[in-house]
């Protein structure tokens, strides 16, 4: 069993999860807890994740007590959006009392293949010496050709396909749009955990006059892949930002780059991204820092911002944009997770700060 | 931006003590680099003479007095710093600090008070919230987080009541603990009544809690500056389960068991805990934590509590994510924030980021309780052990297999838990092989102990299952479920199946060294290192760079790891350099070894990097400068074992090794890495091992016409019986290559050689014993020095207060000598001159003599630097390291033999021990040839006297002021004191007396208050009963030399003897046991008080010496 890469090295590893083959994007992640929120998240879809803490599945995998309606707060989407999975060792005997099943017992139901044994420390130190590439997971001779989600529109694949709406516990203080586009369950639970009634719509927004009514915010949410592909997103972040300035809105992860576009700067593909739960980034008008999650492989270029725009946060390790705010309308926007999970939570103030827009 | 104060004191820790040990050497010296690095004038106060913080160098001024209210206050007056930094040296200077504080001499940053020095970092007022219980549960309340159950009481009744309501078993801990000393388990009102007395002696408010057994214990080590930026640099989770005090369990970093929710819940509360509270710098975080069932219910956790200061965790944390902890928290408590400093490994990155750790570390403890006669055994609340390693590996398996390695306890690490656990508890029963669920060794799973791993490993061995052990002992089943992966190894490689290269790899992988694996396949260790080598199996050499390998890293801090698959990449390059040395360092610290050897290895690395040397290190004790990450130009955490260290050598290709600067881990290998083809420095390993083979070396001396004990090698039981007869007893039996004593010991009699040297034969198989005659009542002298070639270019010479009989360890010891004859030392130095060239010594040595009337002989002689280098170096500002590393290179232009004159030395310093009796509940306080002290402070003064009082007064002892209570066992002993009990009268104590002592006092004229012996309570006027009272402040105990004998008969006497001496150890009333010690102190106390003691600065001293100035 081994890992391809597209530049012609073979590793060979120890298999687990589902025998079959995979090919994406093969990336790293440095965070050390988290694995089932993480293989969760939408926007790896496309990627073979690398983990680099060297023990995976410690702690098994948990199931939900009982069915609600309410987004999963164990899980970041249904199902798992890792193409396959690379980690130094796989731990068997895990040991939590959450635990339902093996994290090898998860990938297999969700076929996902898994490799195991591999160093994966000098696999990170390649990629970042020659940034992401493309790989295969290879269990049979005749495998899979390489795949390079980056030229697909991911968001589009990842997207509820239909409108679902989310009612909070309490009182509702209004709505708030939140446009998917692989959007992960806690920022959803954010917002309706602040009150909010949350309309969750696919990546086009196939939204009518009437239902816009009531919506008093819009979050464009995380999502796999390059932004430049969720064309149908930009057009509609740009004929918000056009239309309808008083509505506030709040761009997360590649939310943040679809609003960068719609505002005509640009963005980029970074040598081998940001995945992790150590990211300093710093919020520039106060001087203060914060340590946030990431996973992103592309970002928003610093001097494409366009006339009215401001860098909010700048990641105090390479000095790329980490957020965006207009200086006089209500709309912000991070490259980070400020719903976390995996990771610190230290930046949810972010979706008061949106919130807080709302008048 | 940084504050614009100038001068700035930094207290130190003191003397190693349990609960305080080396890692406040590298707090403190890393804050002082960081203040060197930005102008500021640092002055230092820290009696512990052989830390690396006091040595040249670093801070402008030091002295060399107590860390309490008293000598501080005294600095302050004198110095006139602007500025003092609390959270560097242990509770020991925050305690110093706190109370200064509340005498109003130091002041918060924000005070209106002018002229007086600011408290840095964290302000006062916050450390008053973590530091007195009641005020943190008030302020835990307030923000809604939640603290075990708990009450603060002042009395026992209060304490009985406040069990009632939270329900037992409750734990009691008192305020201002230090390793939880104090703190302790009530199962029931009976155990509180007795606990809760003990404990209110020693505080005047003690808690009684909630009982949090078998909880998870989880640690964070948290920074903020002063902009309420906040960072967990580590979170570390304990692999024994509450009830166990941190510093006495196995810790893994990071957390292993921990969901994404409980991780980064607990790390949520830390931020919001710190912030809340106002910490400046680092602090630490202790949780228990209980996993729920349902993944949905909130957290339950408790907060157990806050250190706002740098702990043992936050060194452990520092060096097992590279993130220099104190270094930046001495920036912050300057002013900077976390974001305006970069991150040290990286040099690129910022230092606001939280580390990423692409490996496991596993820290384990290492106690030495076999040391302490009496001792009680079990591990809790309270800290016993001594010291600690750190181990990383890229598998569990691997960082727990090479710590227990580390521990220097058996190399043989898990494997020898049949063994051990056979040795120490005989009554342990195998039943057709397997313990059948053994009591005993059920007993040991269940009830922490420091057999516990071993107990843990043997049951698993036996097939009991990890459940069933989880069961008995709560540690999570995870942690069980990893060991039983190693012995199942262990059977794979006990197998008969054939030695594939898969097999040894997996094996290396699972953490095996090649002598396991040897031992396993009952084969040689060389045997085992050819095969891996010939299938090219080799370690892979990674980088502890932070960042998990995000960013590239500057610094090389390095360990060794085996893949599971073998792969053609080994990891980090080395750097290539024609003059490379490899410096071995001194490992874990232990009774007889611990900082001075890091002194040594450090003084000895940054003369070699300034001359232009690259320097690698090998070292994996996490309290030590050594293992700082810019203390080298390479760090390896790594073993000090053979195997590691070749394949080190063989990777980096230095030009050498040096070996001597370590203690005796290295001087044990040095023979084995000679005959490997690799390149010794210094001295030659067949020396080395003349010198510290005990039949070798008596028979050089033999050769040599040196004096020495009489002495024989022994092979069988009756001829010892037979040597010692002709002897006449005592008799020292050793085997070789020993250290501190250990499985030395004194025989008084056949049946005291009869069991130890069963014990010795144990402990050291392949070296055979040697007896010696052992002389009482000789003066004992030490000679440190340096040769080139056989030639001596500088020698030391101290001489010890304690006669013959005390371990040099715990002897005070006095530089220069004061009461020996000219002729005396002529003989030492003629006697030394021949050693040194007999042996062709090149480099640093020790020789310590006997000496009676002038008739001098040799009793040992170590070809190394010894534990009194740093004290003798800094007492006479000859730096014998320096020289000593000169010597080794062959720098035959900086060979030029120190001028000094012991005559022109204007002041004399004092080396004392520091024990640590009072955590170890049950050790005898005697003192013996074993050595029991965990660490020392050296003081300077003018004359011995003053010099003497401060040293002790460094240990934390109290002058007396009432009272002193006098037990003089033996003839010779009541003469000996008469004198200095004539002195105490006159200087107008009380004295207390029982009725042998008391008859003997009064017949010389004498007031003497007769008391009843303990064991005779409640019959008053009692011992108990006074000292209870604090009438008496002192307790002078001096026992015949041979009582052990009588030990053994167990008579009353003696056992009385022993419960006053330890009666005062739990009371916290200072006691002395030797005669000569107790001589000297009266002779000091009687001509000086407190106030009458001179604060000078060492440099004041230093420049009396002709040669210095």
């Amino acid at each position: 069993m081994h890992l391809t890469l597209k530049d012609g090295t073979k590793i060979q590893g120890i298999p687990f999860g589902a025998e079959c083959d995979a090919a994406g994007e093969v990336v790293f992640n440095t965070g050390m807890v988290g694995y089932p929120e993480a293989f969760t998240d939408p926007s790896y879809t496309g990627q073979i994740l690398v983990l680099t803490y060297p023990l995976i599945g410690n702690y098994g995998i948990p199931q939900e007590s009982a069915r609600t309606t309410m987004p999963s707060a164990l899980f970041e989407s249904d199902r798992i959006h890792i193409s396959g999975l690379i980690v130094s060792e796989y731990c068997q005997e895990h040991s939590h009392p959450q635990a339902r099943e093996t994290l090898s017992a998860w990938l297999t139901n969700a076929n996902i293949p898994a490799l195991q044994g591999i160093d994966t420390r000098a696999l990170t130190q390649k990629l970042r010496e020659k940034g992401t590439m493309l790989g295969r997971i290879e269990h049979t001779p005749s495998s899979k050709p390489f795949y390079d989600p980056n030229l697909h529109n991911l968001a589009q694949e990842v997207s509820c396909k239909k409108i679902i709406t989310y009612s909070p516990s309490l009182q509702s203080k209004g709505t708030i749009l939140v446009v998917d586009c692989g959007v992960k369950n806690a920022i959803i639970r954010n917002i309706l955990m602040r009150g909010y009634r949350v309309l969750r719509v696919p990546w086009d927004v196939p939204v009518t006059l009437e239902q816009m009514e009531d919506v008093q915010g819009v979050l464009i949410s995380n999502g796999p892949g390059d932004p430049i592909k969720a064309g149908k997103t930009i057009a509609f972040v740009k004929s918000i930002i056009e239309k309808k300035k008083k509505i506030p809105l709040l761009g997360i992860c590649l939310g943040n780059q679809i609003l960068a576009l719609a505002t005509g700067a640009k963005t980029y593909k970074l040598p081998y991204g940001h995945r992790s739960q150590n990211q300093p980034v710093m919020e520039l008008s106060s001087k203060r820092a914060f340590v946030t999650t990431q996973n992103h492989g592309f970002a928003v270029r610093d001097k494409t911002l366009a006339k009215g725009w401001s860098v909010w946060f700048k990641n105090l390790n390479d000095a790329t944009v980490e957020g965006i705010r207009h200086n006089r309308y209500p709309w912000i926007s991070v490259q980070f997770h400020p719903e976390a999970t995996p990771g610190p939570v230290d930046t949810q103030w972010v979706f008061n700060e949106f919130l807080d827009h709302i008048k | 931006m940084p504050s614009s104060y100038k001068k700035i004191l930094l207290l130190g820790s003191g003397a190693l003590k349990i609960g305080e040990a080396g890692e406040f050497d590298y707090s403190g010296s890393q804050a002082i680099k960081a203040l060197k690095e930005e102008g500021k004038h640092v002055i230092v106060v820290n009696p512990n003479i052989a830390t690396y913080q006091t040595s040249k160098g670093l801070a402008d001024t030091v002295y060399f007095v107590p860390v309490n209210p008293h000598f501080v206050k005294k600095v302050i007056e004198k110095e006139k710093p602007d500025a003092i930094l609390l959270s560097f040296g242990g509770q020991t200077a925050l305690n110093c600090g706190m109370a200064l504080y509340e005498q109003g001499v130091i002041v918060d940053q924000l005070s209106k008070q002018k002229n007086k020095p600011r408290i840095l970092g964290t302000p006062a007022e916050a450390i008053q919230k973590t530091e007195d219980r009641e005020i943190f549960v008030k302020t835990l309340k307030k923000i809604n987080l939640l603290c075990a159950k708990s009450k603060a009481v002042k009395t026992v009744s209060q304490a009985l009541n406040a069990a009632t309501h939270i329900g037992y078993p409750v734990i009691i801990r008192s305020a201002y603990s230090l390793g939880g000393q104090g703190s302790a388990f009530a199962r029931h009102q009976k155990e509180l009544e007795e606990l809760a007395a003990t404990a209110l002696t020693n505080a005047p408010q003690i808690l009684v809690e909630e009982d949090l057994t078998g909880w998870k214990e989880i640690e964070y080590e948290v920074m903020r500056d002063k902009a309420n930026n906040c960072i967990t640099v580590c979170n570390m989770e304990n692999f024994d389960p509450m009830g166990v005090h941190t510093g006495e369990s196995i810790v893994v970093a990071p957390s292993q068991t921990l969901t994404n929710k409980e991780y980064h819940e607990l790390r949520a509360i830390a931020i919001q805990l710190i912030q809340h509270l106002g910490i400046i710098g680092e602090c630490n975080i202790q949780y228990a934590l209980k996993p729920t069932k349902n993944p949905e219910d909130p957290l339950e956790y408790r907060i157990i509590e806050v250190n706002a200061r740098l702990s043992r965790s936050s060194a452990l944390a520092s060096k097992a994510t590279g993130y220099p902890l104190a270094f930046v928290a001495a920036k912050l408590a300057l002013g900077y924030t976390l974001p305006e400093l970069k991150n040290a490994v990286t040099q690129t990155t910022s230092a606001f980021f939280e580390p990423a750790l692409d490996y496991i570390v596993v820290k384990m403890p290492r106690w030495d309780l076999d040391k302490f006669k009496n001792v009680e055994r079990s591990i809790g609340s309270q800290m016993k052990s001594v010291g600690e390693v750190m181990a990383i590996g890229r598998s569990f398996e691997e960082a727990l297999q090479k710590a227990s390695r580390m521990l220097g306890l058996d190399q043989s690490g898990l494997l020898a838990s049949y063994h051990r656990l056979k040795k120490k508890y005989p009554d342990l029963k195998l039943i057709n092989g397997s313990y059948s669920r053994d009591k005993k060794l059920i007993e040991l799973i269940k009830n922490p102990n420091e057999h516990r791993l071993l107990a843990i490993t043997e049951a698993l061995k036996q097939g009991i299952s990890p459940q069933q052990i989880t069961n008995w002992s709560k540690i999570d089943q995870w942690f069980i479920e990893k060991i039983k992966n190693i012995t199942d190894q262990m059977k794979i490689l006990e197998s008969k199946k054939a030695l594939s290269p898969q097999l040894v790899q997996t094996a290396k992988w699972l953490g095996f060294s090649d002598k396991q694996i040897a031992i396993l396949r009952n084969t040689k260790e060389s045997l085992i290192t050819r095969y891996r080598h010939t299938n090219a199996i080799h370690p892979t050499i990674n980088h502890i760079d932070t960042l998990a390998a995000e960013y590239p890293s500057k610094t090389n801090y390095l360990y060794l790891t085996y893949p599971r698959i073998a792969t053609q990449s080994h990891g980090a390059k080395t750097k290539r350099s024609s003059k490379k040395i490899l410096l071995l360092g001194s490992g874990v610290y232990r009774i007889g070894s611990s900082v001075e050897f890091d002194w040594c290895g450090v003084t000895t690395a940054q003369l070699l990097r300034s001359m232009g040397y690259t320097v690698v290190v090998i070292n994996n004790n996490p309290e030590t400068v050594s293992t700082d990450y810019d203390m080298a130009d390479t760090l390896y955490f790594d073993e000090l074992d053979f195997e590691t260290v070749k394949e080190i050598y063989r990777t980096e290709q230095p030009m050498g090794m040096i070996v001597s600067m370590g203690g005796q881990i290295p001087n044990n290998i040095a023979l084995q890495c000679k005959k490997a083809g690799m390149r010794i420095l210094g001295t030659s390993p067949q020396s080395i091992d003349r010198a510290e083979d005990r039949y070798k070396f008596s028979q050089l001396l033999h050769a040599l016409d040196i004096d020495q004990p009489q002495w024989k090698e022994l092979s069988t039981l009756s001829a010892a019986l037979a040597f010692a007869e002709a002897v006449r007893y005592p008799v020292l039996i050793r085997p070789s290559y020993v250290l501190s004593g250990a499985a030395m010991n004194v025989a008084f009699n056949d049946l005291d050689l009869k069991e130890y040297l069963q014990e010795a034969t144990f402990i050291s198989p392949e070296h055979p014993i040697v007896m010696t005659k052992f002389i009482v009542g000789a003066r004992e002298i030490e000679i440190d020095a340096v040769a080139h070639n056989g030639t001596v270019l500088a020698d030391i010479i101290s001489e010890h207060i304690e006669n013959a009989g005390v371990h040099s360890g715990d002897a005070t010891i006095v530089c220069p000598p004061q009461k020996i004859y000219i002729e005396t030392l002529r003989k030492i130095k003629v006697i030394t001159r021949k050693i040194a060239h007999a042996l062709n010594i090149c480099g640093p040595f020790n020789i310590q003599f006997l000496a009676k009337d002038n008739d001098i002989k040799v009793i040992e002689c170590n070809l190394r630097a010894s534990r009194s280098f740093p004290f003798v170096s800094k007492v006479t500002g000859v730096n014998l390291v320096e020289l000593a590393t000169h010597a080794i290179m062959n720098h035959t232009k900086n060979l030029t033999p120190p001028n000094i004159n012991i005559f022109d030395i204007q002041h004399i310093g004092v080396k004392a021990p520091q024990f640590s009796f009072s955590r170890l509940k049950g050790a005898d306080p005697v003192l013996s040839v074993e050595m029991a002290s965990t660490g020392e402070v050296g003081a300077i003064g003018a004359d011995i006297e003053s010099a003497y009082l401060k040293s002790i007064l460094s240990t934390g002892f109290n002058l007396p002021t009432k009272g002193v209570l006098i037990s003089l066992g033996g003839e010779l002993n009541k003469i000996k004191f008469l004198e200095s009990a004539l002195s105490l009268v006159s200087a107008g104590f009380k004295l207390y007396a029982t009725h042998h002592t008391a008859r003997y006092l009064e017949e010389n004229g004498m007031e003497v208050k007769r008391l009843h012996k303990l064991h005779e309570m409640p019959q008053e006027p009692n011992i108990k009963t006074k000292m209870l009272k604090r009438e008496i402040d002192l307790v002078i105990s001096i026992n015949d030399f041979d009582y052990k004998k009588s030990v053994k008969t167990g008579s009353f006497e003696v056992d009385d003897d022993y419960q006053l001496r330890r009666t005062a150890v739990d009371l916290n009333v200072p006691i002395l046991t030797d005669v000569q010690t107790a001589r000297l102190f009266v002779r000091a106390i009687s001509q000086y008080t407190l106030n009458d003691l001179d604060i000078h600065s060492w440099d004041e001293y230093l420049k009396n010496i002709p040669h210095i100035s």
